[in-house]
Order: structure tokens, then C-alpha cells, then sequence
């Protein structure tokens, strides 16, 4: 009897100090009241300090009136405008300078880094001189230089450097062709929206009857003959009615065509040539990440240069890129705030800046603008997410 | 017999068109038409480029004098640079007391420089030394008040000093608090404390560094008691601690997962509690993966803290852009900007080449 009750009152479990389980309820317990306690304390400090500072809270302050001109807009915006209209107009050119920047950051990045592994030497060292050059010189210091030093000192329109008589670059900013759109353009536009429907089923299809039988289909020129064939037949049948507006200098200035400012042209310039850098490192290493033995096993196949490329390289080598290109492409967009310093409207400039230090409120334009960024980033890297699980190697 | 005296024959050179320049050129820039026409490419962009490049920097320029009058070559006017070289580097430091800050560089210099030796005793009470002692003295150095030194206000902190001192201080401030966020990431069995280090990092990873320095320079005083104030130099510090440490804490987690398994289990086996097993066992072998991870973000670091201009603080470029201004100088943007560039390249490329140096050095697994 005795025996078995002492049997029983041996410790099973370790003392509950000792026990880990208990110890993390504990420890989490203690680390959520003092956050808990940081934040309250932060708060009833900002509510005391705008009380005694006078600072009205709340978003009311969005339907005013904001009283200031911006200088681009892709919306309608005057100075009779609110501030949540001054807020959508920041936002949009936010996106379109993200926009264009990661478009030609793409393009130079993946082009540079090609050419990095190139067998031409002189190529090679080229390549290798844009990047160490670009990386690590600071962002800012490149918009600066390409804005003040460069845009800047571009000459008058009078002496503007032109490219064939469409394109102009001068002092007052890039001008280009506008497209003006004529009566049954919309034709052509379901020509296009057509095209693009018949090449997803031709590809679908093709794809199937590659599965069953094994015979492959000139997929590429066949889509390609689609997607520009078919616009161009119903745009020549309908009578062209496309026309393009060029710039034409007008007194001191030019008139007509579309217009780049210089801000959004440097800004442009300089985060696609700083992202492009990053991004050519990135496919260089994603494309040598990919085994030598698939390259030669490959050959063995018989396959030609170009469809081992196509077919076997790059695919492999795109798992390897689209991670650290995801982060490139947020860092570019994170990166695009960067336009305060030389007033491109973007929305740190229009928003977290003008607007902050016209109304005051701190506190809920910070939180607006944080909240922004956070989204576009967590956006960015859903698709990227998608588009990598889409993309991953599928192994059993 | 003569016949079994054999006498090989001396070595021919190997054919001419395998070695040489000739060859060398021909295998490495003229293989194909595609190669070819690469390389006439590339040779037109270099001769375009380079001649005028060349003329304006170094040919044309003028180097010595007193004012814009000197600059009459054509060229880059270095006389600017070299007019403003103690704005660039000190900032408004008082002139008789610049000593104090070449005395911080200078003891920096002579105290990283026997970290480059392999052999020396002691070297990891050095580098401590370096990352958290030496900091606090370089401060008290630099703000003066103490030992009769006389008093500088941060505010006429500036230049290139400045720089260094964001990004190191910056750097150092986070590593700490970056390994413990990278710790609470990991810990599976406190899901709340996880979750917070998860929102933590996410959210400050998420917003531009411009945004943080807002942030810090105006709701960090509205976050205050009434009556503390900080200086502006400290706020922007706390922006971009905050910031940094972020990303300090991605980098050590990558080093935490890439720590077999295995020496977590034997830690426990071994009976060690939580902190022994990562302070002994775990955190050693996994800083020590990610050194050249850290000294990345350290590079991204420095250069970003060209955005303290932002709120007002003038380090290197902030200087250089605001002696632009000067009407005495007109027109000397390219050369401001040139040097600017010069500088943080010097110092980016010099890092990143150290950390691949680094990286070749600590790779202690198999190579394959």
C-alpha cells in the first residue's frame, strides 16, 4: 500500500517552473502586457500632446479643400480640389512612375545580365562596369544628378535634341507623339481584345495536342501572326483611324504630343537604371544556378542553341530569379517615394509632405501613407507569390 | 647501333594561332559574327564615352585655386571640391576642433586594421571592443561636455562624419535587437510572441525608409511625454534602428535555418536551457554564416542614410547639395555630384568586395 502511494507522488511532470509549455504561456503573458502597456502609454501621450497642441484628430480633414496646384495629375485636379482627391492623385503617380520604372528596370536588368555571361570579353567587362557602378552608388545621389546635373542642363527647346523629328528632349521635359484615337478605332480595339482570346485557346489547344500526340505547333509565330495580323487587316479596313499628334514648337515652348516632365523623367531614369543593376545580378546568377549537365543534356537531344535556351535554361533558371526579382520590384517601388527630394508629385510628396504641413495631422497621414506601401507591397508579392508556386519545380 | 639512340626532338611552340594576342582576340572577342558585331558595338560605345569622360575629369579640369574664376579650362572644376573639402567631410564642426573627430577615425583605423590579420590572439575581444565600447567613447569624444572638452551640439554635426556615424551606429544599435526579433520568429511554441516579431519585421520592412524618418521626426515627439524632447540626430537614429533591425532580423534567421537540426537536439540533449543552447551553440555558428548577409544590409544601410535630408540633417550628399546653392559657385552641380558618388562608391565597393571575400573565407562546408 505504502508502496504504490509513494510510487504515485513521483514528479510525472517536471516542477511547473521547470516545465517549458508553462513557461511560454508565462513568458508570452509578460511580453503582450508590456506591449500592451507600451502602446497605451504612447497613445494617452499623442492624445494629451494634441489636445494641448491644439491638433484636431480624424480624417474630416479630406473632404477640404486642399488649395494647391500639382504638377502632373493623371485625373482631373485644381486647386479647388479635396485632399483625399490630393491623395488619389499622389497615389496614381506613385503606381505610374512603380510602373514604368520596374517595366524598363526589367528590360535593362535582364539585358545586362545576359550580357554579363557573355564569352565577348570586352561585352562581359561592360556589363560587369554598369553594375559594380550603379549598385553602389546611393539611389538618391542618382536622382539628384540625373534631375539637377543632367535634365537640367539638357538645352532650351529652341536647341532641343531631337530623334527623327517625333521625340524631343529638352530643359522643360520629353516630348513625344500622342496617339489621337478616330471615329471605328474601337474596331480595331475588339481586333485586338479577339486576338488575344483566339491566342490563349490556340495555346491551350496546342498544348493539348502536344500532351496527346506529341506533335508540336509553331505556337509563337502562329500567336504572333495573330496578335498583329488580325488589328492590323480590321485597322487598314476601317480606314486608319489612328492618327499620331507630333510636338511642334510653338513660341518658347512645345505644343501638342505628349508630355514628360523632367521630374518623372529623371525619377524614371534613375530608379531603373539603380533597380536594373540589382536585377542583372539576380539573372546571372539564376541563369549559372542552372546545371551544367541540363545544357549538355540538352545537346545530347539534338536541341538547337535557341530552344536549349528556351526550353531548358531558361525555365529552370526563372525558379531560381522570380523570388529576388519580387524584392527588387518592391524595393523599386518603396524606392519611388524617393521623389520628394526633387518634387515629383508622388505620394510622400503630395500627401505625407504638402498636405501634412498644411493641415497637421500627423498622425492619421503617416498612418494613410504607411498603409499605402504596405499594400502595394503585400499586393506585389501575392502575384509574385502566385505567379513563383505557378512556376516552382513540381516534385513527387 | 646509332639507330637506339633516339634523341626526341626539341618541343615545337605550339601553333600561332592558338596563343598569343592574336588568339586571344579571336577566341574571345571575334568567335562568330554575333561576337563580332558585339564587340564592334561595345568599342563604339567605349570610344563615345570614355574620350569626352576622360577630357572633362582629368585633362580639362582645374584643380587648384580660390574661386569659380579659377575654373576657365572647360572641364570639371575641382577647385570647388576642393574649396568645400572640410564642409564635405566635417560638416559645421567647430575648425579648431576638427583633431577630435580625425582622432576618431584615426583610432577606428588603427583599431580594424589588426582584424585583418589571420593569427592574432584576442582578435574577438577587439572586435567587441570595437562594436560596443568603442562607440560609446567615440559619442563622448565627438559631443564633448566631459574632460573639458568643449561642448559641439549635434546639430553642427554634419558631412561625411555624419554618414559614418548613421550607418554605424545604425548598424550596431540593430544587431541586437535584429537577433532577438530573428529568435521570435522562430519560437513555434510561443505563437503570440511569434506573431508579434512577424508583424514587427513585415511592417517595417513594408514602408520606404523615407516614411520611418517622417515618422520618427514628426509623431515621435507627439509620442513623448510633454516637455521630452529629442534632438533631431537621435530621432532619425531611432527611424532607422528601428528600420534596420528589420532587416538584420531576416538575415539571422536565414543563419538560424540553416542550422541543422541536429545541433538544436543535441543542445537539448545536452541538457542546455534556451538561452545557453542559442548564446553557445546556435547563435555562433549561425552569425557567423550570415556575416556577409549583414554586411550587405550594412551597405544598403550607408547608402540610404543619404535620406536623412529629408528631415533636415546634412550628411555627405545633403552637404554637397546644399553648397550647391551658393551663388559664388554657379554651375558646379556635375562636380558636386561627381564627388558625392566617388566617395560612397569608394566605400560600397570596397564592402561588398570585403564581403565576398568573406564569404569565400568562412565557407568551411563541402565545395562541391
Amino acid at each position: 500500500m505504502t508502496d504504490t502511494s509513494a510510487h504515485s507522488e513521483m514528479p510525472a511532470k517536471p516542477k511547473r517552473l521547470r516545465d517549458p509549455a508553462f513557461r511560454a504561456l508565462i513568458f508570452q503573458i509578460l511580453v503582450t502586457v508590456a506591449v500592451a502597456a507600451f502602446f497605451i502609454y504612447i497613445v494617452r501621450n499623442t492624445l494629451h500632446n494634441m489636445e494641448s497642441r491644439g491638433i484636431s484628430t480624424g480624417f474630416d480633414f479630406l473632404d477640404r479643400s486642399s488649395g494647391f496646384a500639382i504638377l502632373q495629375s493623371l485625373v482631373p485636379y485644381s486647386e479647388a480640389s479635396t485632399y483625399g482627391r490630393t491623395f488619389i492623385v499622389g497615389l496614381l503617380n506613385t503606381i505610374l512612375v512603380s510602373a514604368l520604372g520596374i517595366f524598363f528596370a526589367t528590360i535593362i536588368g535582364f539585358v545586362v545580365g545576359v550580357l554579363r555571361l557573355s564569352k565577348n570579353w570586352l561585352v562581359n567587362k561592360l556589363a560587369m562596369i554598369y553594375i559594380e557602378l550603379f549598385r553602389n552608388i546611393p539611389l538618391l545621389l542618382q536622382i539628384l544628378f540625373w534631375y539637377f546635373a543632367i535634365a537640367f542642363n539638357l538645352p532650351s527647346p529652341r536647341q532641343s535634341l531631337s530623334m527623327g523629328d517625333t521625340v524631343f528632349l529638352n530643359n522643360r521635359g520629353m516630348y513625344l507623339p500622342a496617339p489621337q484615337f478616330g471615329e471605328g478605332f474601337w474596331l480595331t480595339a475588339v481586333a485586338i481584345v479577339a486576338a488575344i482570346v483566339g491566342t490563349i485557346f490556340l495555346v491551350r489547344w496546342s498544348r493539348k495536342r502536344f500532351e496527346a500526340t506529341g506533335q508540336t505547333f509553331p505556337t509563337l509565330y502562329a500567336s504572333l501572326g495573330l496578335l498583329i495580323g488580325l488589328p492590323l487587316i480590321v485597322f487598314l479596313a476601317s480606314g486608319s483611324p489612328l492618327h499620331w499628334e507630333l510636338p511642334e514648337l510653338k513660341g518658347f515652348n512645345f505644343k501638342g504630343g505628349l508630355t514628360v516632365i523632367p521630374e518623372l523623367f529623371a525619377l524614371t531614369l534613375a530608379l531603373s537604371i539603380y533597380t536594373a543593376a540589382f536585377i542583372a545580378e539576380t539573372v546571372r546568377s539564376g541563369i549559372q544556378a542552372v546545371s551544367h549537365g541540363q545544357t549538355e543534356a540538352a545537346s545530347a537531344l539534338g536541341l538547337s542553341h535557341g530552344r536549349t535556351l528556351r526550353l531548358v535554361v531558361i525555365p529552370q533558371a526563372m525558379r531560381v530569379i522570380i523570388p529576388p526579382l519580387t524584392s527588387q520590384y518592391l524595393n523599386l517601388t518603396k524606392n519611388s517615394s524617393l521623389a520628394v527630394a526633387i518634387g515629383y508629385p508622388d505620394l510622400v510628396a503630395v500627401f505625407s509632405g504638402t498636405t501634412l504641413n498644411q493641415t497637421g495631422q500627423a498622425v492619421e497621414i503617416i498612418a494613410i501613407t504607411m498603409a499605402v506601401y504596405l499594400t502595394l507591397s503585400l499586393a506585389i508579392s501575392m502575384f509574385m507569390n502566385w505567379y513563383n508556386a505557378k512556376m516552382a519545380l513540381r516534385e513527387r | 647501333m646509332s639507330s637506339n639512340n633516339f634523341v626526341p626532338l626539341p618541343d615545337l611552340p605550339p601553333p600561332g594561332n592558338s596563343v598569343g594576342a592574336i588568339a586571344w582576340l579571336r577566341t574571345n572577342l571575334f568567335s562568330g559574327w554575333l561576337n563580332t558585331a558585339l564587340t564592334v558595338v561595345a568599342i563604339y560605345v567605349i570610344a563615345t564615352t570614355l574620350p569626352p569622360l576622360i577630357s572633362w575629369m582629368f585633362i580639362n579640369a582645374d584643380w587648384v585655386g580660390q574661386g569659380k574664376e579659377a575654373c576657365d579650362s572647360g572641364g570639371a572644376c575641382w577647385v570647388f571640391v576642393a574649396n568645400r573639402w572640410d564642409i564635405f567631410i566635417y560638416g559645421f564642426y567647430p575648425t579648431d576642433q576638427l583633431w577630435r573627430v580625425d582622432l576618431i577615425f584615426g583610432a577606428l583605423l588603427v583599431l580594424t586594421a589588426p582584424l585583418f590579420f589571420k593569427q592574432l590572439p584576442g582578435k574577438l575581444y577587439l572586435g567587441g571592443f570595437i562594436l560596443f565600447i568603442y562607440p560609446i567613447i567615440a559619442f563622448f569624444l565627438m559631443r564633448g561636455g566631459v574632460f573639458g572638452l568643449e561642448s559641439v551640439e549635434t546639430a553642427k554635426w554634419g558631412g561625411f562624419t555624419l554618414t559614418l556615424l548613421l550607418a554605424g551606429v545604425g548598424c550596431i544599435a540593430a544587431l541586437p535587437l535584429g537577433v532577438l526579433l530573428a529568435l521570435g520568429r522562430q519560437a513555434t511554441n510561443m505563437p503570440v510572441v511569434k506573431g508579434m516579431c512577424v508583424m514587427f519585421i513585415e511592417f517595417w520592412r513594408g514602408v520606404p525608409l523615407i516614411t520611418v524618418l517622417f515618422m520618427s521626426s514628426v509623431m515621435l515627439p507627439l509620442f513623448l511625454p510633454e516637455g521630452v524632447n529629442f534632438d533631431k540626430l537621435l530621432r532619425a537614429l531611432i527611424g532607422i534602428t528601428l528600420f534596420q533591425s528589420a532587416y538584420m532580423a531576416e538575415v539571422v534567421r536565414g543563419g538560424l535555418q540553416a542550422i541543422p537540426k541536429g545541433q538544436y537536439e543535441a543542445a537539448d540533449a545536452l541538457g542546455l536551457g534556451y538561452w545557453r543552447k542559442m548564446g553557445l551553440i546556435i547563435l555562433p555558428q549561425a552569425l557567423k554564416i550570415v556575416i556577409p548577409g549583414i554586411v550587405n544590409t550594412f551597405i544598403a544601410l550607408f547608402k540610404d542614410t543619404t535620406l536623412v535630408i529629408i528631415v533636415g540633417l546634412l550628411e555627405l550628399l545633403g552637404m554637397v547639395k546644399a553648397s550647391l546653392g551658393d551663388p559664388a559657385w554657379p554651375d558646379v552641380s556635375r562636380e558636386g555630384y561627381v564627388f558625392a558618388a566617388f566617395m560612397f562608391w569608394i566605400f560600397c565597393f570596397a564592402m561588398s568586395r570585403y564581403s565576398q571575400w568573406l564569404e569565400r573565407k568562412l565557407h568551411t562546408g563541402h565545395k562541391r
